[in-house]
């Protein structure tokens, strides 16, 4: 399956969208985190700046969201990770909405309620979570649901490759395998659980291995690469659109920054991360663009523009939003 | 005069399930052993021939990925029961249940709406140990996210069970195995009642005076419910005249029923089958505690429940641990001598 020169050129727009929102968080982030402005003694303070809490930035993870999501609608459900900001753009959630509940702000997708780990945008039928391993379940929740509505929607569970050593993994893949759930498993394998490598932490080499186990087909993507998942990926939707059940693909990909924002990443070889961003998807990409005269210069220049107007906008959003009333932090328990 | 009949509060609750998936084709139901089985507690029963396969589905012995699947199907609109078949197994799915059922709305601001229904079956007394006994309500309600409803008899588990159906929340829904009229385990039949066949719903959060009385305030809830009238029975003999609140629901708390009803006898004694420490009865008397300014107890707080150890095994150490109709009794005469320390 060869995508379409719109699906060629969104993938590559998609993919510096994310990166630039990223690599722009790494900034942001550090805003009031450093002396002088924290408590005394400290490196560095978690609690402090307009972006406090945790932080999980998918650069280097471009690929996956973006060779994934290049065959998903609207109506198709996305459940990501704890590192989740490049599923959700590439899902088409606003990036207003989104960053300003990363800010904190009453204008955020769950009014400040949920932060970077937990975006629920209902429109775009995207949500994730914090815990490891809990995308899967409500996949196939949604895929239950489409099913059963008789429409050839799908669901995609996005989890690490730290997470395919979870129960949740085990009983899910099972249990969609069994009912047959138009749900796609995509294991982002990016070697490394917080610091914890694969081969220190999973008995086999690869996860797609484990697809036979569980009665699915497994499809080992071995590149960080936007075209190769996107075959894999166009495969896999196309079986469960069709009603022949789920697929289970594993990816090799790239954290080209730490776990969280603030590791030291001592675990790390020296020179790992260098050596990572030598050989950049998206540059790859770009080139086979050019290849295709889809991509010169100007029209580079263009979207480069164009992907920085909007991620400066969604910062400015969050910055100018409104923090919630104290006593809205009662409500919404139970609608 | 619509018709009523007696059933047992298993059949109660599959009657209520059963009106409310004629009423929504979005209700379904998920469980182990609830399609041709029944349930194991006979909370689904008849449902499977009625229904099929398609709405009432066993699955496998995987909760995690079930519940998780209930929460994903009702965050895209379906309305799915699922069954924990013992709430003493919430350890291998807690994280769906606390973490995800009950916090997504909250943490999407409202935006997501999930009406799932967990039901658990709860209690001992009949000798499955620890593993197999425990109410456990107590941890539910302490988490935020998560309406509670605990039926004490059939009129109530089938209308409690429609509203919960109905509610847009998550509601955990608790069915006292020794309660629910089974052919193969010893029941308080006072829990076998009359049923309207017509669908009708109990509002959570109102408790109800199972018996009215003067003395003390027995604030109780699902099979203890039964204890306590036994307990009251014998009381009266004495001229003690005991009331028996029946909670009902504990996410929402009819805290005003406990008020009201303590504010009149000036006694309490909270009884429950859940551990003692750190739960239910700890709260209701907090909640009376702080407010002295407005309630004149007329002797300290009782509280009865299982006393900080698992259920054990052997019959003479589960009857001892888990409260009875003899320590309700005890307790109460305790209640009707006791003096406060600074008495108004």
């Amino acid at each position: 399956m060869q995508p379409s020169n719109e699906q060629l050129l969104w993938m590559y727009e998609t993919m510096l969208l994310v990166r630039e929102y990223e690599e722009t968080m790494v900034k942001v982030y550090l805003e009031g985190k450093l002396p002088p402005h924290i408590q005394k003694g400290l490196a560095f303070d978690i609690a402090s700046g307009p972006v406090p809490g945790e932080m999980h930035l998918a650069a280097g993870q471009e690929p996956v969201a973006a060779g994934v999501c290049a065959h998903l609608r609207k109506e198709d459900t996305v459940v990501g990770t704890h590192r989740p900001h490049h599923f959700a753009i590439a899902k088409g959630v606003p990036l207003d909405r989104m960053t300003a509940e990363i800010f904190g702000k009453t204008t955020g997708l769950g009014r400040g309620k949920g932060g970077h780990m937990h975006l629920f945008d209902p429109d775009h039928k995207f949500s994730c979570s914090g815990i490891i391993g809990a995308s899967l379940p409500p996949a196939c929740g949604a895929a239950l649901a489409a099913k059963k509505s008789g429409k050839d929607w799908v669901a995609v569970a996005f989890f690490g490759e730290g997470a395919a050593n979870q129960g949740s993994f085990h009983e899910s893949l099972n249990l969609a395998s069994l009912w047959k759930l138009p749900v796609i498993f995509v294991c982002e394998d990016n070697k490394w659980a917080i610091s914890v490598e694969k081969r220190n932490a999973t008995a086999i080499a690869s996860n797609a291995d484990r697809a036979v186990a569980y009665g699915m087909p497994g499809i080992a993507v071995q590149n960080n690469d936007a075209l190769e998942v996107f075959e894999a990926a166009g495969i896999s939707v196309a079986r469960a659109r069709k009603g022949e059940g789920p697929t289970l693909i594993e990816v090799k990909t790239d954290r080209y920054l730490g776990h969280f924002q603030g590791d030291p990443e001592v675990y790390r070889p020296k020179g790992e991360v260098e050596q990572l961003r030598r050989d950049d998807p998206i540059v790859r990409l770009g080139g086979q663009l050019r290849q295709r005269q889809l991509l010169d210069d100007a029209r580079d220049k263009t979207i480069r523009a164009r992907v920085h107007g909007q991620v400066e906008q969604a910062y400015e959003f969050a910055r100018k939003s409104k923090y919630p009333n104290p006593s809205e932090a009662l409500e919404h328990v139970f609608v | 005069m619509a018709t009523t009949r007696k059933l047992t509060m298993a059949q109660a609750v599959a009657e209520g399930i059963a009106q409310e998936m004629e009423r929504d084709a979005r209700v379904f139901v998920m469980g182990e052993d609830i399609a041709k089985y029944g349930g194991i507690f006979g909370a689904t029963g008849g449902l499977y021939d009625r229904f099929g396969p398609e709405r009432i589905m066993d699955t496998p012995i995987s909760e995690t990925a079930f519940i998780g699947t209930a929460t994903g199907a009702a965050a895209e609109g379906m309305r799915p029961i699922a069954e924990l078949m013992f709430a003493d197994f919430f350890g291998v799915c807690m994280d769906q249940i606390y973490n995800h059922l009950a916090k997504n709305t909250y943490m999407s601001g409202g935006n997501v709406k999930l009406p799932v229904v967990l039901m658990t079956a709860i209690g001992g007394g009949y000798s499955d140990a620890a593993q197999h006994s425990q109410c456990l309500y107590g941890v539910f309600a302490h988490v935020p996210g998560l309406k509670v409803v605990v039926p004490s008899n059939a009129y109530d588990a089938k209308g409690l069970m429609i509203q919960a159906i109905r509610d847009d929340n998550p509601v955990m829904y608790f069915f006292h195995k020794g309660i629910m009229g089974l052919p193969w385990m010893a029941y308080f039949e006072g829990a076998t009642t009359e049923v309207p066949e017509e669908s009708y719903a109990i509002p959570f959060g109102q408790a109800r005076v199972a018996r009215a009385g003067r003395d003390l305030t027995i604030v109780t809830l699902s099979q203890m419910v039964h204890k306590a009238l036994v307990a009251a029975e014998a009381l009266s003999k004495d001229s003690i005249d005991v009331e028996v609140l029946d909670l009902r629901t504990l996410v929402p708390l009819d805290i005003d029923a406990v008020l009201n009803s303590v504010r009149k006898t000036g006694r309490l004694l909270v009884a429950d089958e859940d551990y003692l420490n750190f739960g239910l009865t700890g709260e209701i008397a907090a909640l009376i505690a702080e407010r002295l300014d407005s309630v004149r107890l007329k002797a300290p707080i009782q509280r009865l429940g299982v006393p900080g150890v698992p259920i054990p095994y052997s019959r003479p150490l589960e009857q001892a641990v888990i409260p009875q109709v003899a320590h309700i009794v005890e307790r109460c005469r305790t209640l009707m001598g006791a003096k406060l320390a600074h008495a108004a």
